[in-house]
């Protein structure tokens, strides 16, 4: 009898991440607030704690920047700690140590010692959670020379690049997404993977458009391609991944196949991550190939509401994106079933 | 002596503790090695001074002449395996771990063979062979992370520290009470070191504080503290002491207080009174409590030091300096490729 494939979840493939981590590198270690409180990082953590010790997984005082200059400080003495802010809003208190620290280590000392640290947020946003709950910005952080920043958005990569991302020699910034955390896939076996290598990469091709996104704007950009396939308009979705230091080469060279780019991205639009997108594309691809000015779809420039009405039209849906590449390739309408 | 935590009470006064130190209870030895140490510190210092004054070196330097005993005091008891942070006034701290002067001469130069490669300047140091960390000028900055290294080297178990030091307006950052908070619930072998100095930039601690004195800060995290003359070798030695060796038996952290004072300006070699602060009357009261004299005075009446002696650690010091700077100005500059390629690693790290 033919067995069904066994299928990982992405909160869980980022678990299935610690434990290998934890088990194979005993230099691994967890710090920050709600680690011995599962329901609070999802199902991501559950029991590591009781599994690998209370020593290892630390669940701290309310003191984002304490410890997160605390991992630092670790790293610096040989560790590869990973902090984890249970959302990206609280790490905003700790800044500092991420940008003005962290990043800045390696380069102001001459290049002589790394700060080989993790801080892991939580992108957990809508469910009426208002302004405060609710942010990504990854568009501040990927501005910041010295931060890797690594956006997974399948079960396999959340695994994969937190691995990377911890035995990584450079501060990295890893954000995963509660929106994410249904998705399945059947995970190979762990291969520890050198981030440096690791950049965007093609997921879908075709000639028609090409769909940019990280974390779940790749996904909606995945489910957008096959609706957009449906009305014979072929995408190349590019899922960006690693977000500093980007590398443009595959959005580049498949602007110039295709002409027409939309880059999607769940961050604000003034000065961010879609922008970077296609600045790059357009310092790189004669205009005379674009067969179309590029476009982004992204969070309107207002913080995030409450109200759910006003929450469904301000989150970028598979929706909005079908007819915005609809519109982008001149096509009339898209024809619904 | 000094058991009350929300008072520097005489400590503060700068009419007193102008006589000879009382250095009876302590070691000779360490206390002329650590007399040679603070006349290194402040000849480096005033060369800097000197250098900045003339418009040599640009970089913000931020001296602590005066304020040398600290450092050297503190770091008698720093043993290899230790890791020590400090801030943007650590070029003492620095040296009395052991740096070498031209590699701070070539760094407040910029140069390729500072000690930072000449990607830090004067406020980020660091001297891993003899255990400096790292020194960076965001106020309260390498706190968390020096409790962070005291959880690494608690969790390497072989009885290593880590010290912060960092100065009295350091003390007013959110950094430094979650800091404490964080070492005293974890018991983390950390060492905070205080050097209350009364001023951050230019604003006196008493325009800042509700008081001049932080060890109440200690008290309230119920992290054990002492309080010192900061300019007092034997003293700052004494509870140095009497703190590491607490940590080391695995209680915890501890704070000290070393009261001192800022004989020069917040940043560069003027000593403020230029830009409106008036202590002119206290820093001429102050220097009287000079670390290095005080000590030598009472060295030679114990009869471990003479004169010839005490003139020739100010002579060695000065060659040893100008040798230093001399080599450093025929530096080379770091190359282009340095602004990028000294960004990141690229690699990662081998498999246990």
């Amino acid at each position: 009898m033919k067995q069904a494939p066994v299928t990982t979840g992405y909160g869980a493939a980022i678990r299935d991440g610690f434990e290998y981590l934890l088990a194979n590198h005993p230099s691994v270690f967890t710090i920050g607030q709600g680690l011995w409180s599962p329901w609070y990082v999802g199902n991501s953590m559950t029991d590591l704690d009781s599994q690998f010790g209370r020593e290892r997984v630390i669940d701290t005082p309310v003191s984002e920047l304490g410890c997160t200059g605390a991992a630092l400080g670790a790293a610096l003495c040989g560790y590869r700690p990973v902090v984890i802010h249970p959302r990206v809003d609280f790490m905003l208190l700790a800044v500092d140590q991420i940008v003005s620290q962290a990043a800045k280590w390696r380069s102001m000392f001459g290049g002589q010692v790394c700060a080989p640290i993790t801080v892991r947020a939580i992108i957990n946003r809508g469910g009426e959670q208002g302004a405060q709950h609710s942010q990504s910005l990854q568009s501040w952080f990927a501005h910041i020379p010295g931060l890797r920043v690594v956006m997974p958005s399948t079960p396999t990569d959340a695994r994969d690049l937190l691995i990377a991302s911890v035995l990584s020699d450079d501060p990295v910034l890893y954000l995963d997404d509660r929106w994410l955390y249904g998705l399945e896939e059947e995970l190979p076996p762990i291969e520890e993977r050198n981030l440096a290598l690791e950049g965007p990469r093609l997921t879908r091709t075709g000639q028609d458009l090409t769909l940019v996104g990280c974390s779940y704007s790749a996904h909606l950009c995945r489910e957008a391609a096959a609706r957009l396939s449906a009305n014979g308009i072929e995408c190349d979705v590019i899922d960006i991944r690693v977000l500093n230091p980007l590398d443009a080469t595959l959005l580049i060279k498949s602007a110039k196949k295709t002409g027409r780019v939309l880059a999607v991205d769940g961050d604000w639009r003034s000065c961010g991550m879609a922008a970077e997108v296609i600045a790059s594309i357009v310092e790189a691809v004669d205009p005379r190939v674009m067969r179309a000015a590029p476009r982004r779809v992204t969070l309107p420039d207002a913080p995030a509401p409450t109200s759910s009405p006003l929450e469904r039209s301000y989150y970028p849906t598979v929706d909005y994106i079908v007819q915005r590449g609809l519109a982008l390739v001149g096509a009339q309408q898209e024809t619904f079933e | 002596m000094y058991r009350n935590a929300s008072s520097l009470g005489n400590l503060a006064d700068a009419d007193r503790y102008h006589e000879p130190l009382s250095i009876d209870a302590d070691d000779t030895t360490a206390l002329l090695n650590g007399l040679q140490r603070m006349i290194l510190i402040r000849v480096v210092e005033e060369k800097i001074g000197d250098m900045v004054s003339q418009g040599v070196v640009k970089c913000p330097c931020h001296l602590a002449i005066g304020q040398e005993a600290p450092a050297v005091g503190v770091a008698g008891y720093v043993r290899k395996g230790d890791r020590v942070f400090g801030a943007h006034r650590s070029h003492g701290h620095f040296l009395a771990l052991g740096g070498s002067p031209h590699g701070l001469l070539a760094e407040v130069q910029g140069k390729d063979t500072g000690v930072s490669r000449g990607m830090g300047g004067s406020m980020h140091l660091i001297d891993i062979p003899n255990g400096l960390f790292g020194t960076v000028p965001i106020v309260g900055a390498t706190i968390p992370i020096a409790v962070g290294a005291g959880i690494a080297a608690k969790m390497d178990g072989n009885g290593d520290m880590a010290v912060s030091f960092f100065g009295d307006g350091a003390t007013e950052e959110g950094a430094f009470h979650e800091s404490m908070n964080l070492a005293a619930t974890m018991k983390v072998p950390v060492l905070f070191v205080c050097e209350n100095n009364f001023f951050s930039s230019h604003l006196h601690i008493n325009l800042r504080q509700p008081d001049t004195s932080v060890c109440r800060y200690a008290e309230a995290h119920r992290v054990g503290w002492a309080r010192a003359d900061g300019n007092d070798l034997a003293a700052v030695r004494a509870v140095t002491k009497e703190a590491v060796e607490a940590i080391r038996a695995g209680e915890g952290p501890r704070f000290l207080e070393l009261v001192t004072y800022r004989w020069r300006g917040h940043v560069g070699h003027r000593e403020d009174e230029d830009v409106g602060v008036k202590r002119k009357d206290d820093l001429a009261a102050w220097k009287l409590r000079d670390p290095i004299s005080r000590l030598a005075v009472a060295l030679e009446s114990l009869g471990a030091l003479d004169r010839q002696q005490l003139k020739r650690y100010w002579t060695d010091a000065h060659s040893v300096v100008e040798e230093a700077w001399a080599a450093a100005t025929h530096d080379g500059y770091p190359p282009a490729k340095a602004l990028l390629s000294r960004v990141y690693s690229g690699t990662m790290a081998r498999k246990h």
